[in-house]
């Protein structure tokens, strides 16, 4: 297992050492992503200039679980975010390079379309988090504690497992371009804003269906000592892990199937 | 290199810049081009439709917590803002594509040089068929989805349909240019990633895409729209059409599109002209 280990991390760092060769090159990249994923947060901020409250949370709240919903997308972004390039490798035949070495497949396409500046984005969304909680004044309890850390990192399994389900869907259909951009960039922009927000078909589809719901709005509530509006038990936020791990399993079978079926271009 | 340099130097001075018979063919020759590619339109589509809901849903949250009205928009209107700005995302091809700048990179941009029609023409044939067919699938889709699901605005005037769709072209013009100008820095920097990364990030947020601009403190919209082009690529044609001014209103809308197509034109055929002196064809 330690020489395995050591294989991806020798393959990471040949990664960023390329990644960082052209310096400036590297620095715009890795402003740039840092500075859109702050894009995410302003507009959230804008939108509270507008409305003091919205969907029944002032702005403290409101920021808190968009910014706990950006840290676990961003770090999911950052480990898993580069599997939609999975079209493409299916498209030009390189994934067969992939299938006869000896490691697994998953993990090598990860360590070889590992994106360095992407860094930015999770200090940048832990940094924010940081603050959104002091803002929020999040009463300091135990429980607390382990829920401010618990949160993002079922967000990162979460939102990594959609990224996973999303690139494997191109096993099947190689033209479906954004189609899966609507669940994880989507899945991003519905969990910054409190589940009260949306309602009908929509809610119950996205929010509880397919678990969008139990990833920054329930654990906020938790932080946040509040009832939860929809009437669900106050416990409901601890369930997140769960609901991360059913998410987990699902898109690993999916990749499994995937990569079972998978033939190759032929050439 | 002595005949390259000769033919670059061709349609300078000409104009008409091309034949109306061959700007036409350019054009249906775009749209025959992209719409091959249907089954990424449909996708597209549905991300658009995702994306128009969730948007909506927060839109309508973001009025009902200010009193039903935002920023002089009633909730009809802000509905109708979001469903058409993501009707409008692909058609206007506000995200761009990064095709010149590669082509420049590779040394392929050669081949465009060496036609007739400078490539600033022939590109923008080649975008405006490829809105054509965009406007057929991924701006009636979303819209069509959002007009059944929730009460979209109905204008007024007649006359506001007619002033839409030409502020759609334009927005596309306006885009195009500035696209063009974004992939031609690579004339320069061999590697346009980083304006292209720049364009992304201020294009989205800037022309309207993210939140009407409005919601904007008063100084920085009123400079958005005196100083920057932005605003003509999507808030300009909604604006249009959910009447947010009066007819008069929307009529300088249109007249500032005309304006922003016409500089921004002129931009990218400045920038191709200097890039054509500056270039190194690369490669053997």
């Amino acid at each position: 297992v330690g020489e395995t280990v050591a294989v991806y991390a020798r393959l990471v760092r040949a990664q960023v050492r390329a990644q960082t060769r052209y310096k400036t090159s590297f620095v715009i990249d890795l402003i740039a992503t840092t500075l859109a994923a702050g894009l995410d947060l302003g507009t959230v901020l804008v939108l509270f200039r507008v409305a003091p409250n919205i969907g029944g949370f002032g702005v403290r709240q409101g920021f808190l679980i968009a910014s706990m919903a950006g840290c676990g997308f961003a770090s999911a972004d950052f480990v898993m975010g580069n599997i939609d390039r999975l079209r493409n490798i299916i498209r030009l035949g390189t994934l067969d390079a992939a299938m006869v070495r000896p490691l697994g497949v998953l993990g090598q396409l990860l360590a070889s379309e590992f994106a360095a500046r992407r860094i930015g984005r999770v200090v940048q969304g832990v940094t924010v988090y940081g603050i959104a909680l002091a803002a929020a004044h999040v009463r300091p309890t135990a429980a607390h504690a382990v829920m401010v850390v618990l949160a993002p990192l079922c967000g990162l399994v979460f939102f990594s497992a959609w990224f996973l389900a999303g690139a494997t869907i191109s096993f099947w259909w190689i033209d479906s371009g954004e189609f899966a951009s609507g669940f994880t960039y989507g899945g991003r922009d519905f969990v910054a804003y409190p589940v009260t927000v949306y309602s009908g078909l929509f809610r119950r589809v996205f929010g509880y269906g397919l678990g969008f719901a139990f990833i920054a709005y329930y654990p906020g509530l938790v932080l946040l000592d509040r009832p939860d509006p929809l009437g669900l038990p106050g416990w409901t936020g601890w369930g997140t892990p769960a609901v991360a791990a059913v998410a987990a399993g699902v898109a690993a079978l999916l990749w499994r199937i995937g990569v079972r079926q998978y033939r190759s271009s032929g050439s | 290199v002595a005949n390259l340099t000769a033919s670059v130097g061709r349609s300078a001075a000409s104009w008409p810049p091309v034949r109306y018979r061959t700007f036409v063919a350019l054009v249906s020759a775009g749209f025959r081009r992209f719409s091959t590619y249907r089954q990424a339109a449909l996708a597209g589509a549905f991300t658009n439709t995702v994306f128009g809901f969730l948007r909506c849903f927060v839109i309508l949250a973001v009025a009902h917590g200010s009193g039903n009205r935002a920023a002089g928009y009633d909730s009809a209107q802000l509905v109708t803002y979001i469903w058409v700005s993501q009707g409008l995302i692909a058609t206007v091809g506000v995200w761009g594509d990064s095709a010149l700048s590669e082509r420049i990179r590779t040394g392929d941009v050669v081949a465009d040089l060496l036609r007739p029609v400078s490539p600033v023409v022939s590109y923008l044939a080649t975008d405006l068929g490829r809105a054509g067919f965009a406007v057929l699938t991924r701006f009636v889709a979303p819209v069509l989805v959002g007009a059944f699901a929730f009460d979209l605005y109905v204008p007024r005037h007649l006359l506001t349909y007619p002033l839409f769709a030409v502020a759609v072209l334009l927005a596309t013009v306006v885009s195009f240019a500035c696209r063009y100008v974004v992939n031609a820095t690579a004339y320069w920097l061999l590697d346009a990633r980083g304006p292209l990364l720049a364009w992304m990030l201020v294009s989205n947020v800037l022309s309207g895409l993210y939140f009407p601009l409005a919601f904007l403190p008063g100084w920085l919209e009123l400079a958005l729209w005196w100083a920057t082009p932005f605003p003509y690529l999507l808030q300009a044609p909604v604006d249009v059409l959910v009447e947010r001014h009066s007819l008069a209103g929307s009529v300088g809308l249109v007249a500032g599109g005309v304006a922003w197509s016409g500089l921004c034109l002129a931009g990218a055929w400045y920038v191709q002209k200097r890039g054509e002196r500056r270039m190194v064809i690369q490669g053997g």
